[in-house]
């Protein structure tokens, strides 16, 4: 799978809080991806446009299991690339799923603004105003699996794992 | 060459002989904890759950981030919690008698065992570890994969070693250790911590907990203490499940051994907004910060230990003019020894406020937010930006006997001189 997308850059060491705020959790999840990033960056998600890129420095998505990738991928970010990514933080990307590559030497290649194109399963990334090209990490097979089911809830539900009688 | 506790923790649970770092690898989950969060949080609109569950033996509900609910959407919430568990037969935790923060009721009843896979809907689930247990905190969909298949899957990380020696000052605690450890190594990505060495029997439980349980903010997949005879004797009395003590090999393999000495270590605080590189002894604060609330309470440091730390420092003291204490025990096993022991009688006498044993302060889900530019000193685990309300509230992290000692002066206050006082 190809993502081309503009990029915004995000330092260390993000956390969850700030990506999704504790109040957003007791929202309905369509009006959860307005308030992203509002307490380090308010008013960012009115610029966010459809496709766009995360390039993040080291351990994105640092903090709490709540569901914060959910809201990324809502919000329209076609993809996160970081220098590394929170463990807890990067199985929801996988469970969602939502596309997130560890790419080491991402957050100086790129700068705000510039478009990176991204061929998802060879983990590649190329600066499109530069030419550089970075290699990232691929996913293993396995989680390839839970990406290409459409996520941990679609697997389980295609194999009839499911139901809703407890509401 | 051998392999440490993680390493040990994994094999077995994946039935493999060998485990090294970088290996994923699929493991039989011996417990899986979800909280009511996870009845709330995402599926409001179309909550989809397992139709039958692997093997409801394995699985523990606690209702704890929003209980008892504060409005409508979070009492249904809870409600939907409370009807998975009845209908499940699962064991369960509800507002009653053994009620409380899910990692304090995974230690109460020893649910967490030694050398086994446990995980849990909450990112503190690390907590566990203090009991020799491989716990880690994943989201609400992943602990559904696990109540369906009763596996789930983890990559093998790098493990860093801790090696205690020395013993620490009166005043100081495993917070004040953990602080001094983020702020001097930093982050610990995709890696493990194991915690041992010459002076580790000198940790509690409890205070292995703080210690377990605080790792998470250093991001740390696990955080398993080596055991030790009180573990077993702790584990057997309260769970009647098999398992088994796992130490580390003599010649394991670890990314870095550091050496910790405790006797230098002070009472620390972590600045707002961030832990990981943020932290400083309470003596290099410089200018006296004063506070607005303070707090004790949360998965890593409300436990009976701390709720003494507290006492010690407030008996026969009273809460500074304008300042608000809100003290939270980790759960009803947790308030009533407390109460037993006259503990909960001399934070009152001092002016505490006592919340119910739940997340309450911590998250900000339910009370204690704070308003625009109020500065808050908390042992509690994050000091994120917005966490207990206001984008403009600071948050500054400490031991339960910073906390006392700052509610008792209104600022930032080292407890050591409170405690030399006591002693005379
Ligand atoms: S007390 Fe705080 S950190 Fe612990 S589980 Fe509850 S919300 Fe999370």
């Amino acid at each position: 799978m190809k993502i081309t997308g503009r990029v915004w850059k995000f330092e260390a060491n993000i956390n969850t809080d700030v990506i999704m705020p504790g109040f957003t959790q007791l929202l309905p999840p369509a009006e959860r991806p307005q308030h992203a990033f509002s307490p380090n960056r308010p008013g960012w998600t009115k610029l966010v446009q459809i496709g766009d890129i995360i390039v993040a420095d080291k351990n994105f998505g640092t903090g709490s299991s709540r569901p914060a990738a959910r809201v990324l991928k809502d919000l329209g970010i076609g993809c996160l690339l970081a220098e590394s990514i929170n463990g807890l933080f990067f199985r929801n990307c996988v469970n969602e799923p939502f596309h997130a590559l560890e790419v080491v030497g991402v957050i100086d290649a790129f700068q705000e603004g510039d478009v990176a194109e991204v061929d998802f399963d060879k983990a590649t990334v190329t600066n499109t105003r530069t030419g550089q090209v970075l290699q990232g990490q691929v996913w293993p097979e396995a989680l390839l699996k839970i990406l290409n089911a459409g996520g941990i809830m679609s697997l389980l539900e295609s194999e009839g794992l499911l139901g809703d009688d407890y509401i | 060459m051998g392999m440490n506790i993680v390493e040990k923790i994994m094999a077995r649970s994946s039935g493999r002989s060998v485990v090294r770092p970088g290996d994923l690898v699929v493991v039989k989950v011996e417990t899986a904890v979800l909280t009511d969060m996870a009845f709330i949080a995402d599926h409001s609109d179309k909550l989809k759950l397992p139709k039958t569950l692997h093997d409801p033996d394995k699985v523990i509900i606690i209702n704890d981030h929003i209980t008892p609910p504060k409005d409508l959407a979070t009492a249904e919430g809870v409600l939907r919690s409370r009807t998975f568990a009845l209908k499940t037969g699962v064991r369960f935790h509800d507002i009653g008698a053994n009620q409380g923060i899910c990692h304090q009721v995974l230690a109460d009843h020893a649910y967490a065992l030694p050398g086994t896979v446990l995980v849990c809907g909450d990112s503190h689930s690390c907590s566990s570890g203090a009991l020799n247990c491989c716990a880690r905190g994943l989201g609400t969909t992943d602990i559904l994969y696990t109540f369906c298949t009763g596996q789930t899957w983890f990559k093998v990380g790098e493990t860093v070693r801790y090696e205690f020696t020395g013993e620490l000052q009166k005043g100081v605690s495993a917070k004040d250790v953990f602080l001094y450890i983020a702020g001097k190594y930093g982050d610990h990505v995709n890696c493990n911590i194991e915690f041992g060495g010459p002076a580790a029997d000198s940790f509690s439980l409890d205070a292995r907990r703080t210690l377990s349980t605080m790792a998470a903010e250093v991001s740390v997949e696990f955080a398993v203490w080596e055991p030790n005879a009180q573990l077993a004797e702790y584990v057997k009395a309260r769970n009647h499940r098999p398992f088994q003590m796992t130490y580390p090999d003599p010649d394991a393999a670890y990314l870095d051994v550091r050496a910790i000495e405790l006797r230098p270590i002070e009472p620390y605080v972590a600045l707002p907004d961030k832990v990981i590189n943020n932290t400083v002894p309470v003596s290099q604060l410089g200018e006296k910060i004063k506070v607005d609330q303070c707090c004790v309470g949360s998965c890593a440091n409300s436990t009976l230990e701390d709720l003494e730390a507290v006492a010690e420092i407030l008996k026969g003291r009273k809460i500074a003019d304008r300042v608000r204490f809100l003290v939270t025990p980790g759960s009803q096993l947790v308030y009533r020894e407390a109460a037993k022991r006259g503990i909960i009688n001399i934070l009152i006498e001092a002016g505490c406020l006592l919340t119910p044993p739940t997340c309450g302060v911590c998250a900000g889900l339910n009370n204690g937010v704070l308003a625009g530019e109020e500065v808050c000193i908390t042992a509690t685990t994050r000091n994120f930006k917005g966490r207990m309300g206001s984008n403009s509230a600071k948050i500054y992290l400490g031991s339960p006997a910073v906390i006392a000692a700052s509610a008792v002066t209104g600022h930032i206050t080292d407890p050591r001189g409170f405690l030399e006082v006591n002693s005379k």
